[in-house]
């Protein structure tokens, strides 16, 4: 399926989930400081592995960086 | 207004009242280190695209100072895009404190009042605890503190400007009418900045590029502790008053007479 992934339009597998589009973000899933939006709401880290993305949606994944 | 040696926010009581922006710093090695000198307890972080390419984490190098996080909104400019990326932030960091910024002009940096009065609201209603980055306008504090803010945050001058407090009278009027804390945010340039922003009453002073961007950020970050802690002792032990002729400190009885 394809997603638009931080703006940048990307392919991802069938039945990908959000767990796949932070993979393929280049984040570490597991790491800290991580959070995803999916068309503009957010998705709690509990609900990431079953949540399965649809064609066409927009995903957002952000990450603590310097700031403020 | 917190009493004494600790700056109160919300129920937490920090022993410094100066809280430290990570945003400039050339490393976070850097940052760190700065961190450590300032003494600051309380450390922004703000939430981006993952960029793959970036190395390390703040989160972890943050926990090693003992700083608490307090995720921001930048980079938002409207009340929604700050919305949800308080509640991505809540997700991310596990806390509910969010510095409330929504930005109005990308030239000067200047925050949108009415953008920010609208997520204060909805933040608030939605259990955050809220430290809006305002203008330093005494009627917009006094909207933010009856909006339920946990404290107001004027600036002194735009972000990263350097220009100091452009409206000492402003801000004294804000500080005198507020009942959260007062934390002078943003356009410290130096240390006599921040030093005057606690002689005129503010409960804390956050900063960030003064440190990170200074030729010597370890050597700032030492600066701004102690104008921090002298301001706030010469607000407490009160300053003597402004007088036009010079009054002398020596006793008028007794001056000898030689001629």
């Amino acid at each position: 399926m394809r997603v638009t992934l931080n703006g940048e339009p990307r392919e991802l597998g069938q039945d990908a989930s959000v767990v796949d589009a932070v993979a393929a973000s280049g984040a570490e899933p597991e790491g800290r400081g991580l959070a995803v939006a999916v068309d503009g709401e957010v998705v709690p880290r509990g609900e990431w592995g079953a949540f399965e993305l649809r064609d066409g949606q927009s995903v957002e994944i952000l990450k603590a960086v310097q700031g403020g | 207004m917190a009493d004494g040696a600790t700056l109160a926010i919300a129920g937490r009581e920090f022993r410094s009242r100066l809280i430290l922006g990570t945003g400039g710093f050339r490393s976070l090695e850097s940052m760190a280190e700065a961190i450590a000198a300032s003494r600051a307890e309380l450390a922004t972080v703000a939430l981006w695209r993952v960029d793959p390419s970036a190395r390390g984490s703040i989160v972890e190098v943050l926990e090693r100072t003992g700083c608490t996080l307090l995720p921001n909104t930048a980079g938002c400019f409207t009340a929604h895009d700050a919305i949800l990326t308080a509640q991505l932030a809540r997700e991310a960091f596990e806390t509910d404190w969010i510095k409330l910024e929504v930005i109005g002009d990308d030239r000067t940096l200047l925050p949108d009042a009415s953008e920010l009065l609208d997520a204060a609201e909805a933040l608030v209603g939605e259990g955050f605890v809220v430290l809006p980055y305002s203008n330093d306008d005494p009627v917009l504090a006094r909207r933010l503190e009856d909006a339920g803010c946990a404290a107001v945050m004027p600036l002194g001058s735009p972000i990263g400007s350097g220009m100091g407090i452009r409206n000492p009278y402003n801000l004294r009027l804000i500080v005198e009418q507020a009942s959260v804390p007062v934390i002078l945010d943003a356009g410290v340039g130096t240390a006599s900045d921040a030093a005057l922003a606690m002689e005129a009453g503010c409960d804390g002073v956050l900063l960030a590029s003064a440190v990170s961007r200074a030729a010597d950020p370890v050597g700032m970050a030492r600066a701004m502790r102690h104008a921090v802690e002298a301001g706030r002792l010469a607000f407490e032990s009160g300053r003597i008053p402004r007088r036009l002729y010079g009054e002398a400190s020596t006793p008028t009885e007794g001056v000898p007479e030689l001629t």
